[in-house]
């Protein structure tokens, strides 16, 4: 190709980009941008025209803040025992799915449906079921004798932990399924095959040649979750609103930024929040090289 | 070593009957090769073997032993996938070795193994390799190494050279038939490639449509077929056919069919009609059109250097293949000719695909006698 082809081609290329980029800057640089410049300004929800520069004070508030501390610390507890619970949990019902059981394309769809159902609903039913006075599981408990009293679940600081987690596992397991199942359906049945008359057993299959073959797609699941459940507002925000037992380091952040009405202290927050997501990102990538391993 | 017997093997999957009571008798260290178009059911019947697929009905014995309920992992048997199906996370040396780990062997008495083995396939030279690192003819020796460090009383190959070029192929041919002549263990090989048949087998199976069709040496197939379907599945360039009517004429019985072919028939002949008549292309001769039996017209000449062939067409849809001893005279393509053969070398088919033993094909004077 000649060098002035190849500068039309590149023209043309920037053209194509140009939509694309236009909408990442105006829906996610512009904002992230924002933020970040109120992070270093003292301004006010109310007023956020008047403001000054006040350095990284509002970084320094946010971490000498022991609710801070609670926030991460809820969100790294969320965060683990979540997302181990669903990829085990996950990689499970996908190996059952992936097997040639009768009734498994029924399975299948059936498994979509916590995840097809919308966060706030699927968190409203839950914190029904689990009422202590009115709720079904309750009444099942007390029904075979387990509990003489209800169990006030959502309302217990000890259990509500627990009930968030066991929510985010129902709602998001048929997610790490389907990731696994998709990495399942690309290894060549054959191989399974030439292991089987290879005398080569159960467990040892699955140790040697599943697991490792699974896992970009273990990886990508896991990198999902991990960085969606640091994130998450909704589940514990929708159940228990700023309880500190569950209060999320988003909810920290929104707690400054629209109940306090503190846009610099807020934003510094969300900054933090951004710099937890990708550090642990750059970790997870890292660990599984995840930008190397590749299925075949 | 082991024999291998299968007593009316059926395989249905759901209402779909892909192998129709199959009853087959394979010799200890006997190298048999299925045979058939794509689809007939061969590999499905290599798997029954092999314990991959369960039979719906019948009997799989091994070495004499009842194994229709055994699992693959305890029959003694190793499968070569057309597909290779080598672990890809796993160097070369690990995918030869995988089954020796659970062996409970001593490690240098695994890599022993490994490394015999690797040498007798010349892929010692790769042993840290990755799978996806390998050509396709390496992979399929890893493929083969993998089999052959268990010691199996079974080989079954389903398709190994498939996805090989040419060049490769003959050369891996080769190489596989003198593992069977080195480890002179059974083997059971499948694939829809009649000369790579020809070529290794002490037995052919030809499979069609889940049925046997038959089973012989590759000379009592090439020579002697029992039906239509094996006469033209074995040979290349396939057995030319002429569908021919029977009729009374005033000498006698006799058939006829395009090309103004008259054949007279013999009173011993059989009382079932000829319905279709076949010659191999190597039976043909051509000559002028008034001296042959058949009259064509010479459409086209391939020259293969050591082989031509000539397509004569005989009528609208009917052209027929003859291997030429020489390229013939440029000016005589395009022209009438004639096709001569000795009555030998004609196999007479009934309605049914049956071949007829008797068909009472008379001698005629000045016969040209095979060459
Ligand atoms: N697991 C299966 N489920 C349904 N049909 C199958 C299955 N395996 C093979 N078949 C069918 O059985 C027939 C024979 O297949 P196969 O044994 O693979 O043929 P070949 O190896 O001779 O090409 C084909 O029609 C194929 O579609
Ligand atoms: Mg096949």
């Amino acid at each position: 190709m000649s060098a002035k082809l190849a500068r039309r081609d590149h023209r043309a290329a920037w053209l194509f980009l140009l939509p694309v980029t236009a909408v990442i800057l105006l829906v996610a640089v512009w904002p992230l941008a924002r933020t970040f410049y109120f992070s270093f300004t003292n301004a006010y929800l109310d007023d956020p025209s008047a403001y000054s520069i006040v350095g990284f004070d509002n970084f320094i508030e946010v971490v000498t803040d022991h609710s801070w501390w609670i926030a991460v610390k809820n969100t790294l507890v969320f965060t683990v025992i979540s997302v181990a619970i669903e990829t085990v949990l996950g990689l499970a019902i996908a190996l059952l799915l992936n097997s040639a059981i009768p009734g498994r394309g029924l399975a299948r769809a059936a498994i979509l449906v916590p995840w097809a159902i919308p966060v706030v609903v699927a968190t409203k039913m839950w914190e029904w079921m689990l009422n202590d006075q009115f709720g079904v599981i309750n009444k099942i408990l007390s029904g075979l004798g387990l509990v003489d009293h209800g169990i006030a679940w959502t309302a217990s600081s000890s259990l509500i932990m627990g009930v968030v987690i066991f929510v985010d596992v129902w709602m998001t397991t048929p997610f790490m399924v389907l990731l696994i199942l998709a990495g399942l359906q690309l290894i060549s049945p054959e191989i399974f095959e030439a292991a089987e008359v290879d005398g080569i057993p159960a467990w040892k299959r699955f140790w040697s040649i599943t697991l490792p073959m699974l896992r970009p797609a273990i990886g990508v699941a896991v990198l999902f979750r991990v960085l969606d459940a640091l994130r998450m507002f909704d589940l514990a925000y929708v159940l228990a609103a700023s309880n500190e037992n569950v209060m999320t380091v988003s909810i920290y952040a929104r707690d400054r930024l629209i109940s306090f009405q503190e846009l610099g202290v807020g934003s510094a927050a969300s900054t933090w929040v951004f710099l937890l997501v990708a550090l642990v990102a750059i970790i997870i990538i890292g660990v599984l090289r995840l930008d190397r391993a590749t299925g075949a | 070593m082991a024999s291998v017997s299968l007593q009316s093997v059926s395989k249905n999957f759901g209402t779909h009957a892909v192998i129709h009571a199959v009853d087959l008798q394979i010799e200890d260290g006997e190298f048999v090769v299925f045979v058939g178009p794509s689809g007939c059911g061969k590999s499905t019947l290599l798997r029954i073997v092999a314990g991959l697929v369960a039979p719906s009905n019948g009997v799989v014995a091994i070495g004499g032993e009842d194994v229709t309920e055994v699992p693959a992992s305890r029959r003694g048997v190793a499968f070569v996938f057309q597909s290779y199906a080598l672990y890809p996370h796993m160097s070369v040396a690990r995918n030869i070795g995988f089954a020796l780990e659970t062996l409970g062997l001593a490690k240098d008495v695994v890599n022993q193994k490994v490394l015999a083995v690797a040498r007798m396939l010349k892929v010692d030279h790769l042993m840290d390799r990755r799978p996806r690192e390998l050509s396709g003819g390496q992979r399929q020796r890893v493929a083969i190494g993998r089999a052959l460090v268990r010691q199996p009383e079974i080989f079954l190959f389903d398709e190994p050279l498939s996805n090989l070029d040419s060049d490769l192929r003959m050369e891996m041919r080769l190489e596989i038939a003198r593992l069977h002549k080195d480890v002179k263990t059974t083997m059971i090989y499948v694939t829809h490639d009649q000369s790579e048949a020809m070529t290794l087998a002490d037995r052919i199976v030809v499979l069609n449509q889940g049925r046997i069709e038959q089973v012989g040496t590759p000379r009592e197939l090439y020579h002697a077929p029992d039906n239509r379907f094996v006469a033209g599945f074995i040979g290349s360039p396939r057995m030319n056919f002429m569908s021919v009517s029977s009729h009374m004429a005033a000498d006698g019985p006799q058939i006829a069919g395009a090309g103004h072919l008259i054949l007279a028939l013999d009173a011993s002949a059989d009382e079932t009609p000829v319905a279709e008549i076949g010659i191999r292309p190597e039976n043909l001769r051509l000559v002028d059109q008034e001296e042959g039996r058949i009259r064509c017209i010479l459409e086209r000449v391939e020259d293969l250097g050591h082989e031509h062939f000539g397509y004569c067409r005989i009528s609208d849809d009917t052209v027929w293949v003859i291997r030429l001893p020489q390229a013939p005279l440029p000016d005589r393509i395009g022209k009438p000719a004639g096709l001569d053969f000795p009555a030998s070398a004609v196999f007479a088919f009934a309605a049914d695909g049956r071949r007829i033993l008797s068909a009472g094909l008379k001698d005629q004077a000045g016969e040209a006698s095979l060459p």
